[in-house]
């Protein structure tokens, strides 16, 4: 187990640097300068070299991608081109909003969506089943911004039960907190509640065939007991695999979702910044979520293991 | 699960564990099969009707989509513009209709070049171990760069074109394709049937070509239906963003995101578009999975 | 990665950053102005940058020596002057009670070193520096401007209200060199920036200054006292402009810096809130070529570019159809300030697609595709390029457009090389009002060839009127060498006007006594309770 561990975390490494290369390349390739960002148009040429050079962006390309990596492994992530502020006080500020939001809306979504998928499993062929599998199809079609206005519309401007927009740390309550939570999460949840409830349903579906179901059913169990105990249980792999999917596929609405609710975190940091070309600030937001996307599939297959005995490491 | 560890993703993982060979099927009874159930027969029409407006868009009573009138920007419905105007004065009607033939490009052109690569390079990884090492960490890699970000800075190193759009919503997929078909290429080469083949002398593409990728169509034609429906929603989310096609070609992606800002005074600017883009989703999606039902033999027995 | 590699610093950077305040909306016993403002304040130096976000801050933070009053006029703000009868020797003399926001202060050693980094970077400052022959410091509030011919650009370069505007920075402060921007946030404006609430990109934070000893005029314009009535301003940034009406009409912020025009609908009518227009702020638009490539190195295509465009599309697809927030201006210092003209008003703001074809077949054009850059990321810009390119190829041009996020159009723009190694035919942006009417610091007119603005136009018979103008102060001579230089812009086509435009604020009710003025200032509103 511990051997599994610590190889899996040792394989991370190339990942990561891979990674690393591929946002530097694509990153430094692109056109954009963030001396002509900062100094505005009637900055001579003189005082642009001087600023690319205070940025360090003056030195060859090789030289300066070796330089950030040693730097990262040193723990070093650099300053902001634009704001000039050490980049780990930027990423610590947005991290919260970001992760409240995704954490919240994992949660939603997995408490929707397993009752959801193991009742229409349960009622497989029947027209609930058929309604919770057309309205998650629709879940996947309809972008995120569309049914976070509408929630706006509905929940905020017309009952007035939340508010519009904005994000408050945990620090200044609970119901603050919470209560601007609500919408950007139930928009941001709706893709992941028809992709979690598809993935219960078919697994559970597939379990209900066993030789062991039909042996709990033939000692009388009830239906509800054979679903939750055996069912649920014995198809919770994919589940947990698709649950950490969705944790990984969150960033892309998160981006949007940030946006529309004007929450200030993470996603909102790496598109403001690929607009202002502060190379720092996307390089190590970019690394960072693929760092916790390798930890995440790790920790799915910790899980594996915890959930199906069979599994050994 | 096999203890070689997959970073999971969403479409290999819907998929059934395709672990016995299978016979070669034919595919006019694979369409029959598919279109024996209703779902799919609806989907299959609402997606026809869809392919033909956009093949026939110029014949459908529509103007030129690209052309600007700003002094009748947003007018409501008329007999001239059927569906109104749009922020520069443009038929809606005629950019839903163009539209159609973006949005199909970007949804088909994303699955044809995830596919072409895809499928290379994970014929190449589950063949050839020495290949497995180095592109494998690469895709790695790439698969572990959230793909909307990628996209948003492809799109910024090249400029918003049509090419570098499909371009930047590809590259993602690609690992994932190549995952997949190299899990179903490594299970494959240890069947007897194959050991055997190796043993007797089979050269290398006929091997690949007669054993190996047959057994990759099944899935591929699955997850070719959940790429086309996901490329058509990032798609509609790069240009939300600021990072999509360009604004002059009609898209329902980007007639979406132009008409967001009205979607409180005339909420028709995005209904309609997003209406498009759900039905294709949805029929495409239905598609596929009434495509996968009918392609595992397993899970179609016991239904 | 390796911290977040240790689980109990992963959790302490959990907690840490679901506890950091974020910015605070709520209510509070003091009075506090939300504002969403046109763009988010991500750096601080406004004296490098031209970005209208910083010179907003800069008013906050910052106070300059002179202002301009309502007329446009030149007054004392920190500071009052003498001329010398020569008309060369300018002495300006600091008020009394002038302090920095930490306590000590202001000194006139700290003025001329802050007006010396300013005239490095700015059109303006640049001018006046090139016919300064030196600064005398005469004691801790005194200091003495020398000329070497008369000139009235020391009142103008000092009063300067937007681009860059000349603001006041302690003398160490001033002495960073333009290469490096500042880090200090440390100035002696009415308002002191909060550094422990400013998150770049999401907001900043401003309070009172207690220690700002007003002047005793009534604000008018930038001049006169700038009497702060509210404990706080808080500047927040919303991406999604529905997203900022919204919370403006649930009263969650207090106002909208530019709401976007096809909004306005929504809060017509609405009694808890008021539009509130800037007549100085206008924002022109205009269209640059490049001087240096094929086809646009030819006046004959230029012109014909001038004829193919039409102000009232580019106006109607920005501000609405027919809307009054919307002017067609042929001048090329706009029409609301010092200097307007009506020099071949037609031919600027109407399309002439015939006439326009008519002269590129006269000129031979080839066919060869205009390179032209869309910026789609800014909301008064997404709709230049369409509008341009299609009054272009109406007019018989062959147009590729290009469509970039604006810091695609900032680097482009800036190469020289041919279209094929990433050079450019043509691109649009906006100026405001303020800048456009100063012939001398206006970018759009300056014509030194490789040292002009991009596009690179030269001639020189606008250079020596631009420095004939600085040395002029009589306001008739100005005024007529402004329309000079007007009609030496068109007739080259160093850049087409293509309207003009107003920017609208709207703001809750309760909010009172705005300044109309060249930049949206905060002092002397009030929010009733």
């Amino acid at each position: 187990m511990l051997t599994f561990v610590v190889k899996r975390i040792l394989s991370a490494v190339p990942v990561l640097i891979m990674v690393a290369i591929i946002v530097f390349l694509v990153l430094r390739l692109s056109p954009g300068d963030p001396a002509l960002m900062i100094a505005g148009p009637s900055a001579t040429e003189d005082q642009l070299q001087a600023l690319r050079e205070s940025m360090g962006l003056t030195k060859p390309l090789l030289q300066q991608l070796f330089l950030w990596i040693g730097q990262i492994l040193s723990g070093d992530f650099g300053v902001s081109l634009i704001s000039g502020k050490p980049v780990t006080e930027l990423i610590l500020d947005r991290f919260g909003p970001t992760l409240a939001l995704s954490l919240s809306t994992i949660v939603l979504a997995v408490a929707v969506a397993i009752p959801l998928g193991v009742l229409a499993a349960w009622q497989q062929g029947k027209w609930i089943d058929r309604l919770v599998m057309a309205g998650s199809v629709l879940g996947f079609s309809v972008p995120v911004f569309i049914v976070g206005y509408i929630l706006i519309l509905i929940f905020a401007r017309g009952l007035g039960w939340f508010p519009v927009q904005g994000y408050k740390p945990l620090s200044d309550g609970f119901g603050p907190f919470a209560v601007r939570l609500v919408l950007p999460s139930v928009a941001l949840s709706f893709p992941y509640i028809a992709l979690i409830a598809r993935i219960v349903r078919t697994n559970v579906i597939e379990v209900m065939g066993e030789d062991y179901i039909r042996t709990a059913r033939a000692k009388g169990l009830t239906e509800g007991g054979v679903l939750m105990d055996h069912a649920l249980g014995n198809a919770a792999v994919p589940i947990v695999t698709i649950i950490g999917v969705s944790i990984a596929m969150l960033i892309g609405g998160v981006v949007v979702t940030e946006s529309v609710f004007n929450i200030p975190g993470l996603g909102r940091l790496v598109l403001e910044s690929v607009l202002a070309r502060d190379y720092t600030v996307i390089q190590t937001v970019i690394l960072l979520f693929s760092t916790i996307y390798v930890f995440i599939n790790l920790a799915v297959d910790l899980l594996y293991g915890l959930f199906d005995p069979r599994i050994r490491y | 699960m096999t203890s070689d560890t997959e970073p999971a993703s969403a479409p290999t993982l819907a998929l059934p564990d395709l672990d016995s060979p299978k016979e070669r099927r034919d595919p006019l009874k694979l369409l029959r099969d598919t279109l024996s159930s209703w779902p799919a027969r609806i989907s299959a029409l609402v997606l026809g009707l869809i392919v033909l407006m956009a093949i026939c868009a110029p014949w459908l009573g529509t103007v030129d989509p690209v052309t600007i009138n700003p002094s009748l920007r947003l007018k409501p419905p008329s007999p001239e513009h059927w569906l109104g105007t749009d922020t520069f004065g443009r038929d809606v009607y005629s950019r839903i209709v163009y539209g159609a033939r973006i949005s199909l490009v970007v949804g088909a052109g994303t699955v044809i070049v995830s596919l072409l690569f895809g499928v290379f390079f994970g014929v190449l990884t589950g063949y050839f171990r020495w290949a497995d090492l180095i592109v494998m960490r690469f895709m790695d890699g790439l698969m572990a760069i959230p793909g909307i970000l990628l996209a948003i800075a492809l799109v910024a190193i090249s400029g918003a074109t049509l090419t570098t759009v499909l371009i930047a919503i590809s590259i993602p997929e690609i690992p994932r394709v190549a995952r997949m078909v190299r899990s179903v290429i490594l299970g494959v080469k240890a069947e007897p049937y194959v050991e055997a083949a190796s043993v007797l002398g089979t050269g290398v593409w006929k091997m690949v070509w007669r054993h190996l990728l047959p057994n990759t169509v099944a899935p591929l034609l699955v997850q070719g239906t959940y790429i086309f429906a996901a490329a058509i929603m990032t798609e509609a989310i790069l240009s939300f963003l600021g990072a999509g096609i360009p604004p002059e070609t009609p898209s329902w992606g980007n007639m979406m995101a132009d008409g967001r800002v009205y979607f409180q005074l005339k909420p028709e600017l995005i209904l309609f578009p997003g209406l498009m883009v759900s039905l294709t989703v949805l029929s495409v999606n239905m598609l596929g999975d009434v495509l996968r039902d009918r392609l595992d033999p397993r899970m179609a027995k016991r239904l | 990665m390796l911290a977040l590699g240790n689980p109990s610093t992963l959790v302490k950077a959990t907690v840490l950053s679901l506890c950091l305040g974020s910015i605070s909306f709520a209510a509070q016993a003091e009075t506090t102005i939300t504002a969403v403002m046109h763009a988010p304040l991500r750096a601080v130096d406004p004296v490098i940058s031209t970005a209208y976000i910083l010179r907003n801050y800069g008013y906050m933070v910052y106070d300059t020596l002179l202002a301009r009053d309502s007329a446009g006029k030149p007054q004392p703000q920190m500071a009052s002057w003498t001329v010398s009868d020569d008309g060369k020797t300018y002495t300006f003399t600091l008020r009394d009670g002038l302090k920095w926001h930490d306590g000590t202060p202001v000194k006139a050693e700290d003025a001329v070193a802050s007006l010396k980094r300013w005239s490095q970077v700015d059109k303006t400052g640049q001018v006046m520096a090139k016919l300064l022959e030196r600064y005398d410091i005469t004691d801790d509030k005194t200091f003495v401007m020398t000329f070497k011919e008369p000139t009235g650009i020391a009142l103008i370069a000092l009063s300067k209200p937007s681009g860059v505007a000349p603001f006041m920075f302690p003398k160490a402060v001033a002495e960073t060199p333009v290469g490096q921007p500042i880090t200090s946030t440390i100035g002696s404006g009415p308002f002191k920036f909060v550094a422990a609430d400013y998150k770049p990109g999401v907001g900043a934070t401003f309070v009172k200054n207690t220690d700002y000893v007003p002047r005793s005029e009534p604000a008018d314009g930038l001049s006169g006292g700038k009497v702060v009535k509210v404990d706080k301003v808080v500047w927040t940034t919303m991406p999604d402009p529905m997203t900022a009406m919204n919370a403006l009409m649930s009263g969650e912020i207090d106002m909208v810096e530019q709401a976007p025009h096809d909004l306005l609908p929504l809060v017509d009518g609405n009694p808890d809130l008021q539009t509130i227009v800037f007549p100085k702020q206008v924002n022109q638009n205009l269209v640059r070529m490049n001087f240096t490539l094929p086809p646009f190195d030819n006046p004959k295509i230029r012109q014909a570019a001038l004829l193919a465009l039409d102000q009232q599309q580019m106006l109607d697809a920005q501000v609405g159809a027919g809307s009054k927030y919307g002017k067609v201006c042929a001048s090329v210092f706009g029409c609301t300030g010092l200097y307007p003209s009506t020099y071949r008003a037609d031919d600027i703001i109407k399309a002439h697609p015939a006439e326009a074809k008519a002269l590129l077949k006269e000129a031979g054009y080839d066919g060869k595709p205009i390179l032209l850059m869309h910026a789609t990321d800014l909301a008064s810009l997404a709709p230049q390029g369409p509008v341009i390119a299609q009054n272009l190829r109406d007019a018989g041009f062959n147009v590729d457009m290009v469509s970039m996020d604006w810091a695609s159009v900032v680097a482009r723009r800036a190469n020289k090389q041919p279209v094929a190694e990433g050079g450019w035919n043509m691109f649009s942006t906006t100026n405001v009002g303020p800048d456009v009417g100063d012939p001398i610091g206006f970018i759009g007119v300056a014509a030194g060839g490789s040292s002009a603005w991009f596009g690179w136009p030269d001639v020189p018979e606008i250079e020596t009127l631009r420095l004939d103008m600085a040395k002029a102060s009589d306001p008739a001579k100005q005024k007529e060498i402004a329309e000079q230089i007007d009609h030496l812009v068109i007739d080259n086509g160093v850049m087409i006007p293509m309207g003009e435009f107003q920017q609208v604020m709207v703001a809750s009710s309760k909010l009172k006594g705005e300044i109309s003025a060249e930049a949206p200032v905060f002092w002397n509103v009030e929010k009733a309770k």
